[in-house]
C-alpha cells in the first residue's frame, strides 16, 4: 500500500483543477448524496440534447478521491446516452467492488488511477459517491421519460 | 445571567496537581502501543473515539473465559459463583470512581449511547407528555439527540436547545430563558467530543432543579479523563461507555438517583430482569439488576472494573493534569501553523481537538498522517449539528490520553507540514 497508489498525479490534478465543476442551468435531472462516513456533499446534475448527456456537472465538497472521481466521472459520461451512462456507472461500482477487473470506460484512461482506492477499503466510499449520485440522477431522468 | 459555580471553575485549573506522571512506565502497559504500524511507531490520537486497553484489563478479560466462563446471578456452582462475584464487584468499583452513594445506583449497560435509550424509554416514554420540554444543547453527539427525537415524537414533548458561541463554549445567558416549568428534563454533554469544552455542569444542573427539571449528563469524553463526582455535581442521570477509558467494547454504566432509576419501568425486558413470572404478568427485580435484562457483558464488566482500578491506581486528577499540559502544548503547536484552524478555544477545555489545514480535506489529511501511523479521526465525529454550527462538513481531530506524549504532538505537527508539501499548499 502507498500513498502514491492512491493519490496519483491524475487524480491530484483533478481534485486541484476540476473539471466540469458547477451547476446545469435548466437540468434534466439532479441527485445530491451524502457520504455519511465524512459527511462530504456531492451534487450532480446534467441536461439532455439528442438523447445524450450534452452537459453535466457536479458541485459539493469532498476530499481529494471524491472530487477527482466526480470530475473525471463527467468527462467520462458526457456525451453518452442515459443506458450507456447507467452501464458506466454499473461498470464501475463492480468494479469498486472488486467483482471485476478494472478497465478502460473513458477515452482517455484516466478513470484506471482509481484502481488504487481498491487498496483503501474504507476510501471506496469517497470514490463511489459520485457515481451514485449520477446512478439517481439516470433513474429520475429514466421516470421523467427523456 | 447564570453564574459559573466555584465547582465548575475547579475544571479549568486542573486541581491545582503538579504530579507528573511517568508516562513511559504507563505506556508499557498498554501493549497496543509496542506496535509499528507501516514500519511507523504508533502514535495513537483517536482516543475520544476508543481508548487502548491496558494489560490489566485485558487480562481480566481473558481470565473470565479461561477459569470463570458462566452466567452470573442463575446458578450455584463454583464457576457461577465466581463470576457472579466478579461481576458485581465491578459494579462496586465503578460506584466508588463515580462516588457514587450506593452499588445500586450503577446499572451496567453496553455504553452511553444504551443509558441515554434506556433513560428515554424507562423514563421519558412514561413522565412526559405534549407540553413538556427536554433541553439539549447544539454540542450533542448524536447519541444525546437522536433518542429525544424519537421520545418526542412519541410524547408530543418538545425539544429546546442551548446554543453554541463562536468561542465553544454553551450560552449560559439563554440559560434562564430555556427553562422553566415545562422543562422535565435537561441533558447535556460534560465535554464536547468535538470541541473539548468542558460544560460548567455543577451550574447547569443546578439551575435545572431549580425549575424541577432532573438532568442526565453524557459523561463519555468526561468521565475517562477527569475526576466526576455524582454526588458532588448532584446530577441525577449520568452515563458512560467503558471502551472510552481503556475498558471492553460494549462495558459501560447507567448511574441514577435512586428514586429516579426506581421511577423508571423497565427498557429491555426477559430473564434476571424480573423477580417473579407469570403466563400473563411479571413483577420486576430490584434496581439496578431491573435494567439488566438477558445475559449481560459478564467479561466486558468485569474488564470495565478492571480498567477503573488501573485509572484510580494512576491516579484521576494527575491523568487530567497531564492532559491539560498536552493540550496546553499540541494548542501552541498547531496554532504555529498558519494554515490551521481550531474549532473551540473555551478556556475551559480537554484533550480534543479538532481543527482543518486550509487547503487540505480531513480525510485526505487523516490518510497521509495515517501512512505515518499516527491515527486521528476525520469526519464530523457524530456531531452533524454542531458541524453545521460551525459551518464545515467535517473536520480532523486530534484527541489524547493519560500515554501521549509531546513526541507524539510534534511526530503529529511534523506530519501536517508533510501533509502541505504533498499537497503543495504550504
Amino acid at each position: 500500500m502507498s500513498l502514491e497508489s492512491l493519490y496519483q498525479e491524475i487524480i491530484l490534478d483533478h481534485y486541484k483543477h476540476p473539471r466540469n465543476f458547477g451547476e446545469v442551468p435548466g437540468c434534466a435531472a439532479a441527485a445530491e448524496h451524502e457520504n455519511p462516513l465524512c459527511g462530504d456533499q456531492m451534487r450532480v446534475a446534467f441536461r439532455l440534447e439528442d438523447e445524450r448527456i450534452a452537459e453535466i456537472k457536479f458541485s459539493g465538497k469532498g476530499c481529494a478521491i471524491s472530487q477527482a472521481s466526480a470530475s473525471m466521472m463527467t468527462e467520462a459520461v458526457r456525451g453518452c446516452t442515459l443506458a450507456a451512462a447507467r452501464e458506466k456507472v454499473t461498470d464501475f461500482l463492480a468494479m469498486m467492488r472488486g467483482e471485476r477487473e478494472f478497465a478502460a470506460l473513458d477515452e482517455t484512461g484516466e478513470l484506471e488511477a482509481l484502481k488504487g482506492v481498491l487498496q483503501f477499503p474504507v476510501r471506496v466510499k469517497c470514490a463511489t459517491l459520485a457515481w451514485n449520485c449520477l446512478a439517481h440522477c439516470l433513474d429520475a431522468a429514466g421516470k421523467d421519460g427523456s | 445571567m447564570v453564574a459559573v459555580e466555584e465547582r465548575d471553575m475547579q475544571a479549568v485549573g486542573a486541581w491545582g496537581h503538579n504530579a507528573r506522571l511517568d508516562v513511559e512506565r504507563i505506556r508499557a502497559d498498554f501493549p497496543a502501543l509496542e506496535q509499528q504500524v507501516y514500519g511507523r511507531p504508533l502514535v495513537y490520537l483517536d482516543n475520544a473515539a476508543t481508548a487502548q486497553k491496558p494489560r490489566s484489563v485485558i487480562e481480566a478479560v481473558c481470565g473470565h473465559y479461561r477459569r470463570d466462563a458462566a452466567n452470573v446471578h442463575r446458578a450455584v456452582h463454583a464457576l457461577s459463583s465466581r463470576a457472579t462475584l466478579a461481576y458485581e464487584e465491578a459494579r462496586d468499583r465503578v460506584c466508588r470512581f463515580l462516588n457514587a452513594p450506593a452499588r445500586e445506583t450503577i446499572v451496567f449497560t453496553r455504553g452511553a449511547t444504551e443509558g441515554i435509550n434506556l433513560v428515554a424509554y424507562g423514563w421519558g416514554r412514561h413522565h412526559l407528555r405534549e407540553g413538556d420540554e427536554i433541553l439539549l444543547t447544539e454540542m450533542e453527539h448524536h447519541s444525546n439527540l437522536v433518542p429525544w427525537q424519537l421520545l418526542a415524537q412519541a410524547t408530543g414533548a418538545q425539544l429546546r436547545f442551548l446554543r453554541v458561541r463562536r468561542d465553544g463554549t454553551l450560552n449560559l445567558d439563554e440559560l434562564d430563558t430555556l427553562l422553566t416549568e415545562r422543562t422535565k428534563l435537561v441533558a447535556f454533554t460534560h465535554v464536547s467530543n468535538v470541541l473539548g469544552t468542558i460544560n460548567p455542569a455543577a451550574t447547569i444542573i443546578d439551575a435545572a432543579h431549580r425549575v424541577g427539571a432532573i438532568t442526565l449528563l453524557d459523561a463519555a469524553q468526561s468521565v475517562p479523563h477527569m475526576p466526576v463526582d455524582v454526588q458532588a455535581l448532584d446530577v441525577d442521570l449520568l452515563v458512560f461507555s467503558g471502551h472510552k477509558l481503556g475498558g471492553p467494547t460494549s462495558s459501560g454504566a447507567l448511574y441514577g438517583k435512586r428514586e429516579i432509576l426506581e421511577s423508571m419501568e423497565p427498557f429491555l425486558a426477559g430473564g434476571d430482569m424480573i423477580s417473579s413470572v407469570w403466563l400473563d404478568h411479571a413483577a420486576w427485580n430490584e434496581v439496578p439488576w431491573k435494567f439488566e435484562a438477558g445475559t449481560p457483558a459478564i467479561a466486558e464488566q468485569i474488564g470495565l472494573g478492571a480498567a477503573v482500578e488501573y485509572l484510580t491506581s494512576v491516579g484521576m486528577e494527575a491523568i487530567h493534569a497531564h492532559e491539560q499540559r498536552l493540550t496546553a502544548y499540541a494548542l501552541a503547536q498547531l496554532q504555529a501553523i498558519p494554515a490551521v484552524e481550531i474549532y473551540g478555544e473555551a478556556p475551559a477545555r480537554a484533550g480534543v481537538i479538532s481543527f482543518l489545514v486550509a487547503g487540505i480535506h480531513p480525510h485526505d489529511l487523516a490518510q497521509l498522517l495515517d501512512q505515518e501511523g499516527i491515527a486521528v479521526r476525520a469526519g464530523n465525529h457524530c456531531a452533524q449539528p454542531l458541524h453545521r454550527v460551525l459551518d464545515q462538513v467535517a473536520t480532523c481531530r486530534a484527541s489524547f490520553y493519560l500515554y501521549n506524549t509531546e513526541a507524539e504532538v510534534d511526530a503529529l505537527v511534523a506530519g501536517i507540514r508533510r501533509a502541505q508539501r504533498f499537497f503543495g499548499v504550504e
